[in-house]
């Protein structure tokens, strides 16, 4: 353990911790943009600046020391940050009021923090990029004019997903963040997952179709058998969002394209919500007592007549594991192990 | 080894010998990239084709740069019995001319020739040496550029070479490393780090490989030191960073070379073959059981890559951005994680003559401080430009008064810009101002890699600013926000300044955020990108008053803040600047006085020059009083 003094307060941390986290630990918020706990650190906002034994240092590299003492509201601290988010302001898209991300954006958590003002942003030249939207994904969109280079997209990309669809371009005050050949996300490597998305501080990536919940109900993906854990946003009668549970160990709050964005058939007119038999050669609805009484009469009906041995089951991959550890051991109680997958096919 | 080397030696000594008494003269023509830009291959043509007309003979030598760039093209002809003599300002013409009078018909043509080396020469040819524009200068890593052929190793060995790594080879790697530290060397680079600790934090550092990288992207505008030294003197170099291997345990370097400079790639090339065919580099080398072998990169040309961590970067096959502190030492864990020992060209190759001669030797040159020499590029508005080697030490103003022979066109001093994008400027106060590392930074500027860029009256300094200040910002590896975002705002606020839309507060705010830039960036980049804007502040801040509430531009250069007018009483209508100006925005019948409409007017400033001295009608003026005037 290290001992250290952040603003007074003496904190005991672990060993290779970072400034940022051990004050996290003791409550003290750093402000920061393009630091993320899930990601390796970048160091390139420097809106974490801190006072480390006399120097200025960014809290999310600077490890902790023995004997350190760190300030986090100095004079040269206050200021290099301010000038750095307003900075990153004067370039940024000002409509705020219209962006996806209004009143849950970190650049205004982190620019409402380091006391930006109109004053203090009085002889700063604004100016912006020409603005690009690229929205050949059917499921996000991007826009340029509010992408503050936080680099978080791009670790998200390459740590969580493994895919590095997209990495810095250019140089300088062009730098963009861009995929192979400045390409639409749509013709790159992306698989969509949206987990860039779900991280991007800013409303540079937001949902085509955004929606905001006025429930949410928890519930697992059907789409696999890895049962990702999700909260299923709910409006009126309808599913209008899903996002993973950050609680459920099976994704630690990932999910694929599939998951994040391929819930519309829940809402279809045509899904299926009740069995159906067919009757007089038309399909009915029927109840589950009577269809499921149903199949065990023929099921039964088969092994008195054949043996166990004619019976096989398949079963879904989109049933979760459990339910398919279940599906086997009904068909291994009835007799038989002719018992697959359609994975396997 | 000492045996190989010697026969090496005597190979080569016996074929320069053979060369010197046969009685052949030698021509040497200057034809770096510098003397090929001016004409010299065209020069190398007229040479032989005198020599094929004439029936004569001569070995036609292509050498490095002595650094006399106003004089370019240059030829040295060594005659046997004579001393070598340099000629200047060579054309083919010219020199088909010379090679007719001199080789020929035994004229030695003193009207043609700049100076002679050595201490006797032929009547009305004066002693190289003793030229004001050589006189102060010490050539210690340039000694051999534009004086061995750089595509001969023989020539190199001949004049000392190899001999470094010969003495470096029969010591301990530790002794190698205290003589390096006991010569108070300083890295060429720009920062003047102490290599004898580099060298010797890479030696401690303990690891399955090392690396040495010498770093050859030389990026500022208006900077070639390490071209001239790669072009004219690669051995050199090759030498130096073999020595460095050795010292620090490594078997590999990488020559980190800008792409821009082919000329530089191919003679290294060649160079690094020739040191593996007398087995100087490579497996074993010399018998010594050593082995050091040799790479060259060719950089993509990113100003930041000259950043040490950026450049191990582009190396590894990444973008070339800087890694951000807290982070270890490169001379711990550099290219693929392993130590890494980087230095600069003229660092490298300096070292094989610090190890022949001794630490005292280099010791003794230059101060106290910054002992050895600097090598600049002297350019702008001075008589003499050119590649320059002085002792540290020596006075700006003998820099710039003696060598450089003064302004140009007899003007008045303005500035003095070292250090290039990263330096600073220096007014004529600072001028007896000592040429060290540590002057230079305390003064605002930087030794830098070694530009030097003399400014006259007629510079405006708001506008050198911006101009130094946009190479950044279009350089800047765009990672960090201060640097990114933060000079593309100074430029915004210089931009209005020269272009008259200056506010009260912009000189405080550019001396802010270009405070909060240098504390907040990650690398040496950002960290030096505020320093023509804040140097240029703290000594001409007047100018910047004047552009923001005057709206004037003293020096007459910023576009917006000047007007054009004809002085109808001095105007004869001679119709000079009516028919020059490209845009027809003068007006006025013959032998009637001009004038000029504004609206289509846009500044060029041609009809200022061509009318005539006597009638000086067309004038140029600044301030708000004149520009509300017109408009």
């Amino acid at each position: 353990m290290v001992k250290l003094n952040i603003n007074g307060i003496e904190v005991q941390a672990k060993e290779g911790v970072t400034v940022f986290e051990a004050a996290e630990q003791v409550g003290i918020y750093i402000p920061t943009l393009c630091h993320h706990p899930d990601l390796s650190t970048f160091g390139a906002c420097r809106v974490c600046m801190v006072e480390a034994n006399g120097r200025l240092v960014t809290a999310c590299r600077a490890p902790v020391e023995d004997g350190m003492v760190v300030k986090t509201d100095t004079e040269d601290v206050n200021k290099v940050r301010l000038y750095n988010v307003e900075l990153t302001l004067a370039y940024h898209n000002q409509d705020c009021q219209t962006c996806s991300r209004n009143g849950n954006c970190k650049l205004q958590e982190v620019a409402r923090f380091v006391g930006v003002t109109p004053e203090s942003m009085e002889g700063i030249r604004r100016s912006r990029v020409e603005q690009f939207i690229d929205d050949s994904n059917p499921f996000f969109h991007r826009d340029n004019t509010k992408c503050i280079l936080c680099g978080i997209c791009i670790r998200t990309c390459e740590e969580i997903n493994g895919v590095s669809a997209i990495d810095f371009a250019y140089r300088g005050y062009k730098t963009a963040v861009s995929t192979v050949g400045d390409k639409p996300i749509k013709e790159s490597r992306c698989e969509s997952c949206g987990e860039c998305l779900e991280r991007c501080p800013t409303g540079a990536l937001y949902r085509s179709k955004p929606a905001v919940p006025e429930r949410e109900v928890e519930s697992v993906c059907t789409y696999c058998g890895v049962g990702c854990g999700i909260y299923l946003g709910v409006r009126g009668e309808k599913v209008v969002s899903v996002r993973g549970n950050e609680e459920n160990p099976a994704n630690r709050g990932d999910l694929c394209v599939k998951g994040r964005f391929g819930f519309d058939f829940v809402n279809h007119p045509d899904r299926l919500k009740t069995p159906l038999m067919k009757k007089n050669g038309n399909w009915q609805e029927v109840s589950w007592e009577e269809a499921l009484s149903f199949v065990a009469d023929k099921i039964n009906g088969l092994r008195k007549e054949h043996g166990s041995q004619v019976l096989g089951g398949v079963s879904s991959a989109r049933c979760t594991n459990e339910e398919n550890y279940l599906f086997q051991k009904l068909f291994r109680s009835m007799g038989t192990n002719n018992v697959d997958h359609c994975a396997r096919l | 080894m000492r045996q190989k080397f010697d026969t090496i030696e005597k190979e080569a000594r016996k074929a320069w010998e053979e060369l010197q008494e046969s009685g052949v003269p030698q021509v040497l023509v200057g034809a770096a990239t510098c003397g090929n830009a001016t004409g010299g291959q065209d020069v190398i043509k007229a040479v032989y084709k005198k020599l094929k007309e004439k029936n004569g003979k001569a070995v036609v030598k292509q050498v490095g740069c002595i650094g006399l760039c106003y004089a370019e093209v240059l030829v040295d002809i060594i005659k046997p019995g004579m001393p070598r003599i340099c000629y200047s300002e060579m054309t083919p013409e010219k020199a088909e001319e010379l090679i007719e009078s001199y080789l020929f018909n035994d004229d030695p043509r003193p009207d043609m020739a700049l100076g002679h080396f050595g201490e006797e020469g032929p009547e009305g040819i004066p002693k190289i040496s003793e030229l004001p524009v050589f006189k102060s200068q010490q050539r210690v890593i340039l000694k051999n550029c534009g004086h061995v052929d750089p595509e001969s190793i023989e020539e190199y060995i001949v004049n000392d070479g190899y001999k470094g790594l010969l003495k470096c080879l029969e010591q301990k790697p530790e002794d190698i490393v205290d003589e390096v530290t006991s010569s108070r060397l300083r890295g060429r680079g720009g920062a003047g780090f102490p290599a004898g600790r580099k060298w010797s934090s890479c030696l401690k550092a303990q690891a399955d490989e090392k690396y040495v990288i010498c770093n050859a992207d030389e990026g500022d505008p208006g900077a070639f030191m390490d071209r001239s030294v790669l072009e004219g003197d690669p051995h050199s170099v090759i030498e130096g960073m073999t020595i460095a291997g050795y010292a620090i345990g490594a078997s590999k370097g990488y020559l980190y070379v800008r792409a821009e400079y082919p000329l530089a790639i191919a003679r290294l090339r060649k160079a690094i073959a020739q040191a593996k065919e007398k087995n100087l580099l490579g497996e074993d080398i010399l018998g010594s059981g050593f082995n050091f072998d040799l790479e060259i990169f060719q950089g993509a040309g990113a100003f930041v890559c000259g950043e040490s961590t950026a450049l191990v970067m582009s190396i590894e096959g990444n973008r070339g951005m800087p890694k951000p502190l807290p982070r270890p030492r490169t001379t711990e864990a550099g290219l693929w994680g392993r130590p890494t020992l980087l230095n600069n060209v003229k660092t490298f190759s300096v070292v094989p003559q610090i190890l022949n001669k001794g630490a005292d030797w280099f010791a003794s040159i230059g101060t106290e401080g910054s002992p050895g020499t600097a090598v600049f590029a002297l350019t702008g508005k001075i008589n003499r430009s050119g590649l320059i080697e002085v002792p540290m030490g020596i006075e700006l103003e003998k820099i710039i008064r003696e060598i450089g022979g003064d302004i140009l066109d007899d003007k008045e001093f303005k500035a003095v810009q070292t250090g290039g994008p990263s330096g600073g400027c220096l007014p004529l106060d600072k001028l007896d101002l000592p040429v060290d590392f540590d002057s230079l930074l305390e003064a605002g500027s930087m030794m830098g890699s070694g530009g030097m860029v003399v400014m006259d009256k007629d510079t405006c300094m708001v506008d050198v600013a911006r101009y130094f200040l946009d190479f950044t910002f279009e350089e800047s590896c765009g990672q960090c926000a201060p640097c990114r975002l933060g000079t593309a705002q100074m430029l915004s606020i210089l931009d209005d300044i020269c272009e008259g839309r200056g506010r009260e507060g912009d000189i405080e705010l550019l001396l802010e955020l270009g405070d909060s830039i240098i504390k907040g960036t990650i690398c040496g980049l950002g960290n030096t990108a505020p320093n023509p804007v804040l140097s240029t502040i703290e000594y001409f801040r007047d100018e910047y008053e004047a552009h923001i509430r005057d709206k004037s531009c003293p020096a007459l250069v910023c576009k917006s803040l000047i007007v054009y007018t004809i002085n109808e009483e001095k105007c004869n209508g001679c119709g000079r600047c009516r028919k020059s100006c490209p845009v027809e925005a003068i007006i006025g019948e013959k032998k009637e006085p001009h004038k000029i409409d504004q609206s289509k007017c846009t500044k060029c400033g041609i009809c200022y020059q061509e009318c005539p001295d006597r009638f000086g009608a067309v004038e140029r003026k600044t301030g708000q009083e004149n520009l509300s005037v017109v408009n």
